[in-house]
């Protein structure tokens, strides 16, 4: 168990050292969440601590998915895949490994928001649950990225488009843009089945003192997206990987 | 001798295909065990199987005492492998490539280190340890998947056709590794296409065909198992009519292989002597002339060949 998570750290620093600087890594994962949050916040007037909280959710959102998905695809186009394969390490160990590759950058890239709000004066009222919660989203949004790339596929240009068709309805129907509480109930209902509501929900949590669930619930949710996503991620990519060679 | 590979009725469909068609060996150890056999033969399948990359329809694969099918780990820590299509990764240095190799062997740090200087340097890459792998040649880039097999010191190596595609010297390289493995008491299975290399380095080979196992025995035996393929090779100054050769007591087949004419034989001494009252008596003078015993190519070709 431990050498797996010794061997799956391994693999997470060969993914920083080749995937971070990618085109599709940059163009989907930090600039996309930019002009997407541009394009619906200008000339809104609401207040900054509620925009922050909404921009933070994106851009975990994007970044933690950008990363794992590009994984797979360019791996199998460049032929690496089959020395891992023969290697003594679980594809449960590789998976992890691309998710903590794709936690560190989402992680990382989520700070730039946090200091701009702490730049325009926003105080952050709970640091202690908005760290989980971002730690906690990178993980869940990370282990999503992962179901995109278990289709055997070696054109990354595939893969970005189908996480792009997911992604976007995820953002419309997730409270980022309205708040929960003004939605109507089917607004709600759909708002409840978008894990990016609830990390959005903890950030407001965190920078307004009050969300619209209760903190365990975004926590909880959060959990539960978490893992179905790498189960259903692990047997994806169980089933895929032979396909790749 | 202890077996180190034990191969049991191992099979693999892929969808109506059958790839490999319950095939049986074992392989002892310290010994290179060559695997041969015509393109889409089952070669690579088997290796991958071998290796745990890829399940078996059924049957089992055992390596070292691990059952692949419930001790994958164990068994593949036992191993090194390169691929038949394989890549470094081509955006990391060649010294990055080999920590990380060894990284997933749970190789120690110090011991990786160390084996990355010496493997470098045999392979001749050490002056250029340092650059990303995608500035490298075809032959650079095979000598470090090669180097990398041997990061985690395995009991067993896996080449899939390791010399293809590569200049003499740096085959000569490989084949000389291979040497040098198995004076230390490693076990090699090679897949080849070069039946000279696989003669040369082999204390046993398979021949398999549509998937299944044709013969298993070392070089020498197969020669002589499939007999009545001792040749004489002969050519003269003039053209000569076929037909007359062929005539002569003795001869089983003849041959035309470029200027020569390959005269197949079970008494060798008596065609010799034939031949040169033939090119006596029709004023021939003889340009070359050799005995010739059959070449695991022979035998190759004639475990292979079609119906
Ligand atoms: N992933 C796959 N899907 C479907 N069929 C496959 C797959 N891999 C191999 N095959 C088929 O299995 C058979 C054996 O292929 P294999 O690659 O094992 O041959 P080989 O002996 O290694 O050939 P070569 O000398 O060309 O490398 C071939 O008919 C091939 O088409
Ligand atoms: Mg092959």
């Amino acid at each position: 168990m431990i050498d797996q998570m010794r061997r799956a750290y391994a693999i997470a620093k060969k993914d920083v050292r080749i995937y971070y600087l990618k085109g599709p890594v940059i163009i989907f994962g930090v600039l996309s969440p930019a002009f997407l949050f541009l394009a619906f916040m200008i000339g809104r007037d609401l207040p900054i601590d509620f925009l922050l909280a909404g921009l933070l959710g994106m851009t975990i959102f994007f970044t933690s998915t950008s990363v794992a998905p590009v994984i797979a695809p360019t791996e199998t186009q460049t032929r690496n895949l089959e020395r891992l394969a023969a290697a003594p390490i679980s594809v449960t160990t590789i998976l992890f490994g691309d998710v903590l590759a794709s936690v560190l950058f989402g992680i990382a890239i989520s700070l730039v928001p946090i200091l701009l709000g702490m730049a325009l004066g926003v105080t952050i009222m709970h640091p202690f649950i908005l760290a989980l919660g971002i730690v906690l989203a990178a993980f869940c949004f990370s282990a999503m990225g992962l179901i995109f790339s278990s289709a055997p596929t070696s054109m990354t240009s595939t893969v970005m488009m189908l996480s792009m068709m997911v992604k976007f309805p995820l953002v419309f129907i997730s409270g980022i843009f309205i708040p929960v509480q003004e939605l109507p109930s089917w607004g709600q209902a759909l708002a409840s089945l978008s894990p990016l509501t609830y990390i959005t929900d903890l950030c407001r949590y965190s920078f307004q003192g009050a969300g619209y669930y209760p903190v365990m619930v975004d926590i909880g949710a959060l959990l539960v997206f978490l893992a179905v996503f790498m189960v259903i991620a692990i047997k994806l990519h169980e089933r895929s990987l032979p396909k790749r060679l | 001798m202890k077996n180190v590979i034990e191969v049991k009725e191992l099979t693999k469909h892929y969808n109506g295909l059958t790839a490999v068609d319950h095939i049986n060996f074992e392989v002892e150890e310290g010994e290179v065990f060559g695997f041969l056999g015509p393109n889409g033969a089952g070669k690579t399948t088997t290796v991958r199987m071998l290796t745990g990359v890829i399940k078996p329809s059924s049957g089992s694969v055992s390596v070292m005492g691990f059952d692949l099918g419930r001790h994958p780990i164990r068994a593949k820590e036992t191993m090194g492998v390169v691929p038949e299509l394989s890549n470094a990764y081509t955006e990391l240095s060649a010294w990055n490539n080999l920590q990380f190799t060894a990284e997933l062997y749970g190789v120690p740090k110090r011991e990786a280190k160390s084996r990355a200087e010496e493997l470098l340097t045999k392979f001749d890459l050490y002056d250029r340890k340092d650059h990303k792998v995608k500035t490298f040649s075809k032959g650079m880039k095979q000598k470090l998947v090669t180097a990398m097999s041997l990061m985690n010191d395995p009991d067993i190596l896996f080449l899939d056709e390791p010399t293809s595609g590569l200049d003499v010297r740096s085959a000569r390289l490989i084949k000389e590794m291979v040497r040098e493995l198995r004076d230390t008491g490693k076990t090699i299975f090679l897949t080849t296409h070069y039946m000279d290399e696989a003669s040369q380095l082999c204390n046993r080979v398979a021949i398999i065909n549509h998937g299944q196992i044709a013969a298993i025995d070392a070089p020498e035996k197969l020669k002589v198992r499939i007999g009545g393929l001792q040749y004489v090779e002969v050519s003269f100054t003039a053209p000569v009519d076929v037909s007359d050769l062929r005539a002569m007591a003795g001869i089983a087949g003849v041959r035309m292989s470029g200027d020569k004419i390959q005269l197949y034989t079970d008494e060798p001494d008596r065609t010799i002597r034939g031949l040169v009252d033939y090119s006596r008596s029709f004023n021939l003078e003889i340009v070359t002339l050799n005995t010739l015993t059959p070449t695991l190519e022979d035998v190759f070709v004639k475990l292979t060949e079609e119906e």
